[in-house]
């Protein structure tokens, strides 16, 4: 009856979506990464096109930061195969990989200015199959080269007349940059960013989202971005991977991962979302709170018990009378568009946005169209998201703040041991 | 504001033992044993010219032999595991703990003409070398009482280099060479200054290794300086004008080293 979460087969993943876009470039297969007995990555199956957006999204220690750092060639998988171009490159170091990574912490050189920084890659001698790596095509290129190419990812990164100037001296968001532009002059065929704009602040990140968005679409180059931002992820995504404990959750367009969420950890994790239990009477009819609802959903058995995800925009606040169910207004908070009301359905917590101002303790109905209601099977996560009985004005960070701070901790340390 | 006061505890110690000693030994370089003022402790500075390049000569070979014994060292415990790490340390600093003198004298006994050097390679059938009383013996002494101070500050600087540098420069397209001469070794460099300053100084100036392995006819600095103060040479005048020369000329051996390296800022001056 119960589905353990398990990651789409390679083969089906492509068979769905190879037809619609690029052909294939990069595959993991059956990917396992184990440190001390600790399972971080389980069985990942993955396959990355070319000229993708593909973010890797997740809470801490999901395992996102350990499959890039596989692609890039800084661990390898305890057990699985990495594919390139349907070459397989377990055994290729990270020098003589045609990827280049943007780093959580930029990792800049100290010693070095802003112009070194970025030539570093277009300085290395190419040799055997590190020739191809940045763009060198097996030779060594001319100081004139460099220079051009430099200046040239000087001006896309908005960094001219900085060339000089010491990287420590710089803020974040113009180190990140600089870190970007070292990546990009060597004209990878894969760009890795992990986690690249989680030191900036808000207003910040999201200039730097749409300068990123920008720079993949005019270069591109495939990128696969690491994020615990679900935000971020939609916005700038083609695909978005959705990772918990070692696993692939779902994999999909934003639209998809957000509207049809396989189950309750990947409905929660992506936006606001209530999750209460329902049993699916037949196709298109599912009953929650005893009473039926039409919805769109299809293809499960008869009266099978499932989860039901209703956004909380989604939800229409109507008159008692004309309600499909009725409950308590619990809390109102103005969030500037909206309104966020907490609303006690028998002793079961919901958030609705509205625009529509309904006073703490009144009593109201509300009305869900078909298309606002969606239906997933049970999961090991049914019942641990999805109710706001808990609900403070704050949620918000709340969630936030505890999904970070563990993450460069626990992952990064696992590293320097 | 109230802070400021806690640091008076160390600027009386420094005035004490630091400013004091100096001004005292200033004042003796530029006075005579009347007491007036004179340069003429300075004008027979030109009588020592073969014992302060002598010194000066040593101090630097002994330098550089414990970079290039001491830098692999560093790099490569860098690179072991934690704990072993701390055993390999303690290893390297054990030694030190031990009094200077009595390893100054093992030496003696290793390098004497009937020493166990020359016992070991007779026992071999090899030709016994005569090591003892020359400069090379000194070498030897210098480099093994001062590679310590040379190993550690090196460590310390590359042990907290970044991990994620190293990965950008792979990333990059440097392979482990690249890596090393573009990246570690530049970061490391003012781990080297330190320890240059912390071998050459006390090796420019020592007289107890050059007394014992040196025999006499190697007179360094130390023992000139040694001599004029409790030798028969008795004249703590002349002794203070030439530890004050020596002083200046280390002072400037570091402000080039300062200047002309990179990261130099770092280095400890001493």
């Amino acid at each position: 009856m119960y589905i353990y979460p398990v990651s789409i087969p390679a083969e089906k993943y492509n068979h769905e979506w190879g037809t619609i876009m690029a052909k294939e470039f990069i595959r993991l297969r059956d990917c396992t990464m184990v440190f001390d007995d600790d399972v971080v990555l389980n069985k990942i199956n993955l396959t990355i096109k070319d000229n993708e957006f593909l973010t890797l999204l997740g809470p801490s220690g999901c395992g996102k930061t350990t499959t890039l750092r596989i692609i890039g060639g800084f661990v390898k998988p305890t057990s699985g195969d990495v594919f390139f171009n349907g070459v397989r490159i377990n055994d290729v170091p990270p020098h003589k990989r045609t990827v280049n990574t943007v780093f959580q912490k930029y990792a800049l050189f100290p010693h070095l200015n802003v112009y070194e920084n970025i030539a570093f890659g277009l300085r290395i001698k190419p040799r055997g199959k590190a020739a191809m790596k940045n763009g060198h095509e097996g030779r060594r290129l001319s100081k004139d080269e460099i220079h051009s190419r430099v200046m040239e990812m000087l001006e896309v990164v908005s960094l001219k007349g900085f060339e000089y100037r010491d990287v420590t001296s710089l803020s974040g968001g113009q180190q990140q940059r600089v870190a970007i532009a070292r990546a990009l002059v060597n004209r990878p065929k894969v760009l890795l960013l992990d986690e690249p704009l989680g030191a900036l602040d808000l207003r910040l990140r999201k200039d730097m989202q749409i300068e990123l968005k920008r720079i993949q679409e005019a270069t591109g180059i495939t990128f696969i971005y690491v994020t615990h931002d679900q935000e971020e992820a939609l916005s700038m995504s083609d695909t978005v991977v959705v990772m918990d404990g070692g696993v692939i959750q779902q994999i999909g367009t934003p639209e998809d991962i957000y509207n049809e969420p396989v189950n309750a950890f990947v409905a929660d994790f992506i936006g606001e979302s209530n999750i209460v239990d329902g049993i699916m009477v037949e196709d298109g009819v599912v009953e929650i709170f005893g009473k039926k609802f039409a919805c769109l959903d299809e293809g499960f058995d008869p009266m099978e018990p499932v989860d039901v995800v209703i956004r909380p925009e989604d939800v229409d606040i109507v008159d008692i009378k004309d309600g499909m169910l009725t409950g308590t207004v619990t809390n109102i908070t103005f969030k500037g568009v909206h309104y966020d009301v907490i609303v006690d359905f028998k002793g079961f917590k919901w958030l609705i946005q509205t625009t529509d101002y309904c006073p703490a303790n009144s009593r109201i109905g509300i009305k869900i169209d078909p298309d606002g209601i969606h239906v997933m099977k049970k999961s090991v996560y049914s019942g641990m998201y999805g109710d706001y009985s808990s609900y403070s004005a704050e949620y918000e960070d709340i969630s936030d703040a505890d999904l970070e701070p563990e993450e460069t901790v626990s992952e990064d340390e696992r590293y320097e041991t | 504001m109230k802070l400021k006061y806690l640091s008076a505890p160390y600027i009386l110690w420094m005035t004490l033992f630091v400013v004091a000693p100096v001004v005292i030994v200033a004042v003796y370089a530029f006075s005579n044993a009347q007491g007036g003022f004179t340069f003429d402790n300075f004008s027979k500075m030109g009588d020592y010219v073969s014992v302060f390049s002598r010194s000066f000569l040593l101090a630097g070979i002994s330098t550089v032999i414990c970079i290039i014994i001491g830098y692999p060292i560093a790099y490569i415990l860098s690179k072991e595991r934690t704990y072993l790490q701390r055993i390999l340390i303690m290893l390297i600093m054990l030694p030190m703990w031990m009094n200077f003198l009595l390893r100054t004298y093992a030496w003696m006994s290793i390098l004497e003409n009937t020493g166990l050097l020359n016992r070991f390679l007779s026992l071999l059938g090899l030709p016994t070398v005569a090591i003892i009383n020359t400069p090379g013996a000194i070498v030897i002494g210098m480099v093994y009482n001062f590679l310590p101070f040379m190993i550690l500050p090196i460590y310390s600087v590359i042990v907290k280099i970044d991990r994620s540098l190293i990965e950008a420069a792979q990333d990059l397209g440097a392979g482990t060479v690249t890596v090393f001469r573009r990246v570690i070794f530049p970061l490391s460099l003012p781990g080297v200054f330190s320890g240059v300053t912390m071998v050459f100084v006390p090796a420019v100036s020592t007289f107890v290794i050059s007394q014992l392995l040196g025999g006499g006819a190697n007179m360094l600095l130390g023992d000139l300086i040694e001599m004029q103060f409790l030798g028969a040479a008795y004249n703590p005048h002349l002794g203070s004008a030439i530890a004050l020369v020596m002083m200046v000329i280390v002072m400037i051996c570091m402000w080039l080293m300062n200047k002309f390296g990179a990261g130099g800022e770092e280095a400890v001056m001493l």
